[in-house]
């Protein structure tokens, strides 16, 4: 086992660059090979390593598959990357998966359409003062050069809280560095520490197994790269690098509210509640269910107040419902629907004679599939109050720039998306979607998807019908996020 | 009871006319993974004791695998392999099935040895009705026609709740119960619900179970005790053999093919429920195959005797699954059917039953290396998907008779079904029935 070097990593898979509050991802195609190499050799890309002070600009580059093919990266090397990511995320079969359907479908899709992939994105963070000027530098005289711009996507500093007014991002796994953690064959209390090759390819993950990524002969051209761990023969193209998901998520704060304001029958207090429910949290991020006195381990102690929970004494929903969407994208089990339990008891859940509830047991162990949220708001704030009131004549959009890391995309983004987002069947729900994110649309043999459901103790469910779809996906692709080393041997390429 | 059977007619293909065969099944689909219900071949919706059928050609890609053991790759005809679970007999189902769709029948089966213009129909469809090793059945009686009237039944409940909102919001669980309760008889009174009571269980059908049940373990038992001055040694040189194995049978886990993988998703997804069948090759010697088969008799026995309904282990999402030897012993196929997308079916192996999936695939030349049979093996994530994906074939034609519906939904369909039928409910069980609606 060998510790990181984190001047080889990215320095987003590390950093969210909270402090720079200055924003905008370029989505290029390569117009001139020669010309895309040497600006990518020259470009100031961050990596993860800590500055003091910290740096007032950051820049960190990723390639879609087809963006590897354009850089003249052989297709051979290209064949060591995952299925999703060779694929991409436009794929017909894949939209079926991820629920882009309807006017979630690419062929909608402001960029990223199928067979209209960027090749690169180019992230840029700043201090606001320094922004324009950090880009132009960064750019320099041979970006105009090298690349076709498809378009920037920007950003905006709502101060923590994402479009519709709920505080964001207060969850996030911990990355665990030192590699420390034993992967236990079965997880008997929620985590929120993930094994380092969740997150970073080359390492190991929650199986205790290293993920496929490309391993390529040692050569002149890979001289610079770092041996696998599992081959030491071989050069680990992947390793340090990641899986960069990013979808442009427009978000319809006014018909959310209105929505709400509605259902709670004119009372923006109680539209308020009716979106907690919705969310899994209240606006200011506390949660629905109590803090529970234990720890969990590898949570920031700062966030006890908005963490420190799990939903293990709310197995009926009553507190936050199944549906919510927090609970939906992170719903904090373990392994076993038990906790402290003999080896016998295990044997016996294990051989299915465990609880047998209806709604017990029903949700997928979450450790293999927690993501790093790396994404930032765009378009400008609306408050509840204003969002009640009819649009101006051509408003700007508003949304979430959603940007994920994780080693797997097909277990982790793509699982997510799919069993939990998506899944008009979750947790034993039927005719309902992820409240925030689904897109409502009919599938085979179920008319209706658009119901909310909020369990009661001891009474009736109160269920809201007929939501409208809140979020149009307008773009999205599958990225790889290199190593520094990788970066240079993908700039070095044929050259 | 209604216990439900399994049919699986394998025939070989003749090579002359796989095309015409290829052709004629994917005219029975609107489009790929999408199966016209009412086709001309086999109008499968006109089945009302149908649960899921397929057509599946088993163009195995892998037989190429036994090289790693130094043997020569044996040239298998192509077989074509039509599968069906069905409430009832099978035989009595092939007699309805011929009625009503006998042309088509024909006309798929011209297209294999063996069957000429004057074939009887039944008789060759018995005759090549492979039968399974191991079968499961999400829950043993459960027919379409519950099926059907339960989900009416969910649906009503959920309109006539849905028109009462204010009213039922605050019942007590068991005043909303009885009030239900009375909205069902009232219904069914008016003929606008169904449901009916259950057939008995027929009779020859309850012997063989019960012999089966106590059959396997006394058979077992027979053995042991004639056996027993050599089964300590025989056990010890089992158990030696199978380490031995264990620790040198070779991997094969390449990366599947990006274009199989992504015909495979093509046919996937556009139902709740989708198929799966993957076909390979044994592991070579007696060693190997006596383990499959008492893993499968054991699965089986386990299966069909011992497991809560609705549960394969933990698994509550697979509909019917079983395993069938494919002409032989050599290579084996293994289908089924199940909720959600093939990522999440594959999640929900290796993290709730790897032990069972490890030791009822690890004798698949191939698989990832296995520890005392149960441990590691599918641990090894990206292997074992890879082998999986890459074991997986296109199936040609799919059906299943509830879209829209899971297994959970089953469930809960006949918890509610269950629950309106007891004339009383403690407070406790009222609020867990009202907590299924």
């Amino acid at each position: 086992m060998s510790q990181v070097d984190y001047a080889d990593v990215q320095g987003l898979v590390r950093f969210g660059y909270g402090q720079l509050t200055s924003a905008s991802y370029a989505l290029l195609r390569v117009k001139n090979v020669a010309a895309a190499k040497a600006w990518l050799r020259s470009a100031p890309v961050t990596s993860a390593i800590t500055q003091k002070p910290p740096p007032k600009t950051a820049l960190n580059i990723a390639f879609t598959a087809s963006g590897l093919r354009a850089l003249g990266v052989s297709e051979s090397v290209i064949a060591g990357f995952s299925h999703e990511f060779r694929g991409g995320m436009a794929e017909e079969s894949r939209s079926r998966q991820l629920g882009d359907l309807g006017s979630n479908a690419p062929t909608n899709w402001l960029w990223g359409s199928y067979r209209q992939e960027p090749h690169v994105l180019a992230m840029f963070f700043a201090e606001p003062e320094q922004f324009d000027l950090f880009v132009q530098s960064a750019k320099g005289n041979t970006w105009g050069d090298a690349f076709e711009e498809v378009t920037w996507l920007g950003t905006s500093n709502l101060d923590g809280d994402e479009p519709f007014g709920f505080k964001d991002g207060i969850s996030q796994p911990q990355i665990d560095w030192e590699q420390q953690r034993q992967t236990p064959c079965t997880q008997l209390q929620y985590t929120n520490i993930v094994a380092l090759g969740e997150f970073l390819l080359g390492y190991r993950n929650e199986y205790g197994k290293i993920t496929d990524r490309p391993l390529l002969d040692a050569d002149a051209a890979t001289a610079d790269l770092l041996a696998a761990d599992d081959e030491p023969a071989k050069k680990d193209l992947g390793r340090n690098g990641t899986y960069l998901v990013i979808r442009q998520l427009e978000q319809d704060v006014r018909k959310f509210w209105q929505f709400l304001y509605k259902q709670a029958g004119g009372n923006l207090g109680e539209a308020e509640e009716l979106g907690a429910k919705m969310v899994g949290r209240k606006k200011q991020g506390d949660p629905l269910v109590p803090i529970q006195p234990e720890p969990i381990p590898g949570m920031d102690p700062s966030s006890v107040k908005q963490n420190q929970f799990t939903y293990e004494n709310d197995p009926a929903g009553a507190g936050c419902p199944f549906g919510a969407h927090i609970r939906r994208t992170n719903p904090r089990n373990s392994d076993l629907p038990e906790r402290r339990l003999s080896a016998l008891r295990k044997l016996i859940i294990m051989l299915g004679f465990g609880p047998k509830g209806f709604y017990d047991d029903l949700t997928s162990p979450v450790r293999f599939h927690r993501i790093l949220r790396r994404g930032r708001e765009y378009g400008s704030e609306l408050s509840p109050e204003e969002a009640l009131q009819p649009a101006p004549p051509n408003e700007s959009s508003r949304g979430l720039q959603f940007i994920c890391l994780n080693a797997n995309i097909s277990r982790q983004f793509e699982f997510l998306q799919n069993a939990w987002i998506a899944n008009t069947k979750f947790a034993g729900l039927s005719g309902e979607s992820d409240p925030l994110l689904g897109n409502r649309e009919a599938i085979l043999g179920c008319p209706v998807t658009g119901d909310f459901s909020m369990p009661k103790a001891g009474n009736l469910r109160h269920r809201l019908s007929d939501l409208p779809q809140f979020v149009t996906i307008r773009g999205g692709a599958y990225f790889f996020l290199p190593s520094l080393r990788a970066l240079r041997y993908f700039a070095g390429t044929g050259s | 009871m209604t216990p439900q059977s399994t049919f699986m007619v394998l025939a070989a293909i003749n090579p002359a006319r796989e095309t015409e065969l290829r052709q004629l099944l994917d005219s029975m689909n609107h489009a790929p993974g999408r199966v016209n219900r009412n086709n001309e071949l086999i109008p499968f919706a006109e089945f009302d004791t149908l649960h899921f059928a397929r057509f599946v050609i088993l163009d195995d890609k892998t037989t190429e695998d036994v090289r790693v053991y130094g043997l020569t790759p044996r040239n298998y005809p192509l077989y074509l392999a039509f599968l069906g679970d069905v409430d009832g007999d099978a035989n009595a189902f092939f007699g309805r099935l011929i009625k009503r769709a006998g042309k088509g029948l024909g006309r798929i089966f011209s297209c294999c040895e063996g069957f000429r213009p004057d074939t009887d129909l039944l008789t060759w469809m018995r005759q090549h009705d492979a039968p399974a090793i191991a079968a499961y059945v999400n829950t043993r009686g459960r027919t379409v026609r519950q099926i059907r009237e339960e989900a009416a039944l969910y649906d009503a409940i959920e309109n006539y709740i849905n028109k009462n909102r204010a009213t039922f919001q605050n019942l007590a669980p068991r005043e909303l119960h009885a009030r239900l309760q009375n909205f069902v008889n009232t219904e069914k009174s008016a003929g606008r619900l169904t449901l009916s009571k259950e057939s008995p269980t027929p009779f020859v059908w309850q012997i063989k179970n019960l012999l089966h049940m106590i059959g396997l373990p006394l058979l077992v038992l027979v053995v042991v005790l004639v056996a027993l001055p050599l089964l300590i040694p025989l056990a010890a040189f089992y158990i030696v053999a199978l380490r031995r194995l264990e620790k040198t049978d070779p991997e094969v886990c390449p990366t599947a093919d990006q274009k199989h993988s992504e015909d495979l998703s093509r046919i996937e997804d556009h139902d709740v429920t989708n198929q799966f069948s993957a076909m390979g090759s044994l592991k070579p010697g007696l060693v190997r195959l006596l383990t499959t088969i008492g893993v499968l008799k054991t699965v089986n026995y386990g299966a069909r005797h011992i497991t809560r309904p609705g549960r394969l282990g933990r698994i509550r999402s697979i509909h019917f699954a079983r395993w069938v030897f494919v002409a032989g012993t050599q290579r084996m196929i293994f289908c089924s059917n199940y909720d959600g997308s093939v990522e999440s079916y594959m999640d929900d192996f290796i993290n709730k039953t790897g032990f069972g999936l490890n030791a009822s695939f690890s004798n698949g030349i191939g698989y990832p290396r296995t520890n005392w049979l149960v441990r590691d093996g599918c641990i090894d994530e990206r292997k074992y998907k890879e082998y999986l994906r890459r074991h997986t074939l296109p199936t040609e034609v799919w059906y299943k008779a509830y879209p829209g519906l899971t297994a959970v939904d089953l469930e809960r369909n006949t918890r509610i079904h269950q629950g309106l039928e007891a004339s009383s409910l403690t407070n406790q069980q009222a609020a867990e029935w009202a907590a299924l609606l």
